[in-house]
């Protein structure tokens, strides 16, 4: 464990993972937001609503995210001008947070939709009967049923997102996986464990966080 | 219980399968004569595994599965001294962050690199050479007004992840933005973009990028080196043998004009004199 015991290298990789940790998070809300707002549109009455819904998820969600990191730096940024910070680090951060939620957004959109299908129909139509507008059955009824069943895959997404932000690094942004790969390039002779380090930190994260998701699944899960 | 058991044995088979299989052919197999190293394989085999850059114009490009350029042809001449011919060299395609560990693990025999020769490296590998002698310069827009580093503050420049003209810039100009990307043509792209400002490498491997179709008249290389990049052939630390060897190949290139005709063949295309090969600054292999 000699190379983490250099104070340069102790602080890379925790520089490293907490970018990662900035990532997550602000993909995971933006990405949250959108994924339902998504969700409804595609469950919506308005035909324009559906094919824009539907195209979004076709589109990022059949996209490499590489490739869709890559376009926010060199398409989004280069080529349209879209500069989101003076800071150099944080114009990457906000063009990978970019990236990451558009794609992300289509997998939050389509697990909320398989949860607003586990809502039995006759909810729908009761809400209606009692005259209450699309977005307010929506908004009343369907969403908070919905959301108890989708909180297992919400967190299978969510464990994804973290893993995905690693591909921020393409475009520039220091993350944990560039920092693993400047350590294993001035320490060819530790590979393996720098490799082991890194991986599990991943999972020290990850796991709890899987196990968090299934318990709060299991408690807010709709008794029927 | 017992599931868990052959679950277990099936992890462990294929972590050790995984590992074995990206250690690529690592033995340096004793030769004939009882030679180790790089002489031994090349002996032994009559094939060598040799690690080129596959994205820098004139010095080691890849087109196809073809690779050309200044360091693959003294590749060429290394491999043909120690008794292999150019059809046998299987080319691996390095990147600056990875040239150690691959001649640490024995994934490749020799790394020809555009692999500058410093302290840092010389801890862990072994190097020939130097067989060319470059300096860290700037690539700037046609129209640029930088003149050199000092103009650099404030300024945003490029430079490849974990390189050594990346470090330079992090630590001798600390007020330039320095913006890493994991491959220079990316860089390139960037500056074209005029989303960085300048990049930052050896001025030979800017010249090259700077002398493509595509960017002709676009971009100048500032010509102010700040700082000395002795470009050497990287191999196992312990290959002294191997090391010695190839600096007695550089130094026949040398004098026959096989050296020139390399040049003249890759970066003496752009109208560039070739170089004196100074044999005189050949490593000593790590003796002391």
């Amino acid at each position: 464990m000699h190379v983490f015991a250099d104070p340069t290298n102790l602080d890379a990789y925790l520089s490293g993972f907490l970018w990662i940790l900035k990532l997550t998070g602000a993909s995971a809300v933006l990405a949250l937001v959108l994924g339902v707002l998504l969700a409804a549109f595609r469950v919506s009455p308005v035909p324009v609503l559906r094919g824009f819904g539907a195209a979004w998820v076709n589109i990022f969600r059949n996209t490499p995210l590489t490739l869709i990191i890559f376009f926010c730096y060199f398409g989004l940024y280069s080529t349209l001008g879209v500069g989101l910070s003076d800071d150099l680090d944080l114009n990457n951060f906000w063009l990978g947070v970019v990236g990451l939620s558009v794609y992300t957004a289509a997998f939050v959109c389509e697990a909320v939709r398989s949860g607003v299908n586990t809502v039995p129909a006759g909810q729908a139509e009761a809400a209606r009967a009692i005259g209450l507008t699309f977005f307010q059955t929506l908004r009343i009824v369907i969403l908070p049923q919905a959301g108890r069943a989708v909180v297992a895959p919400l967190g299978s997404v969510l464990i994804a997102l973290c893993k995905n932000a690693t591909i921020v690094g393409t475009i520039g942004l220091i993350e944990a996986s560039s920092v693993m790969k400047q350590l294993i390039n001035d320490n060819g002779d530790a590979v393996i464990p720098i490799f082991l380090v890194f991986a599990g930190t991943f999972a020290a994260i990850l796991v709890p966080t899987g196990y968090f998701f299934g318990w709060l699944a299991n408690r807010l899960a709709v008794k029927r | 219980m017992r599931m868990k058991r052959v679950a277990a044995v099936a992890a462990a088979a294929t972590l050790a399968l995984g590992m074995s299989a990206c250690g690529g052919d690592g033995d340096s197999g004793s030769g004939s004569g009882g030679a180790k190293g790089v002489i031994g394989k090349a002996q032994s085999q009559k094939k060598l595994v040799i690690g080129v850059k596959a994205d820098q114009p004139g010095l080691g490009i890849q087109t196809g599965s073809q690779y050309e350029g200044f360091d693959i042809e003294i590749a060429k001449i290394v491999a043909k001294g120690l008794g292999v011919d150019a059809n046998n060299i299987e080319w691996k395609t390095t990147v600056s962050a990875n040239r150690e560990p691959f001649i640490q693990q024995g994934t490749v025999d020799l790394v020809v690199a555009t692999y500058t020769i410093n302290d840092e490296r010389k801890q862990k590998i072994n190097f020939a050479g130097p067989y060319f002698i470059a300096g860290q310069d700037l690539l700037v827009k046609a129209d640029s007004t930088i003149t050199g580093p000092e103009g650099l503050d404030g300024k945003k420049v490029c430079s490849a992840q974990g390189s050594t003209p990346a470090k330079r810039i992090q630590t001798d100009y600390p007020k330039a933005k320095l913006q890493q990307f994991d491959a220079y043509s990316k860089c390139i792209t960037a500056l074209e973009g005029g989303q960085v400002d300048a990049v930052t490498t050896d001025d030979i491997i800017l010249a090259g990028y700077a002398a493509q179709s595509q960017y002709a008249g676009k971009f100048k290389v500032v010509g102010k080196t700040f700082s000395t990049e002795p470009y050497g052939i990287g191999l196992k630390k312990d290959d002294k043998d191997g090391c010695e060897k190839i600096n007695e190949i550089l130094k026949t290139a040398a004098s026959d004009g096989t050296y020139k005709a390399a040049w003249d063949a890759t970066l003496g295309k752009s109208g560039k004199a070739a170089p004196e090969l100074d044999t005189t600054k050949l490593t000593n292999c790590g003796s002391v």
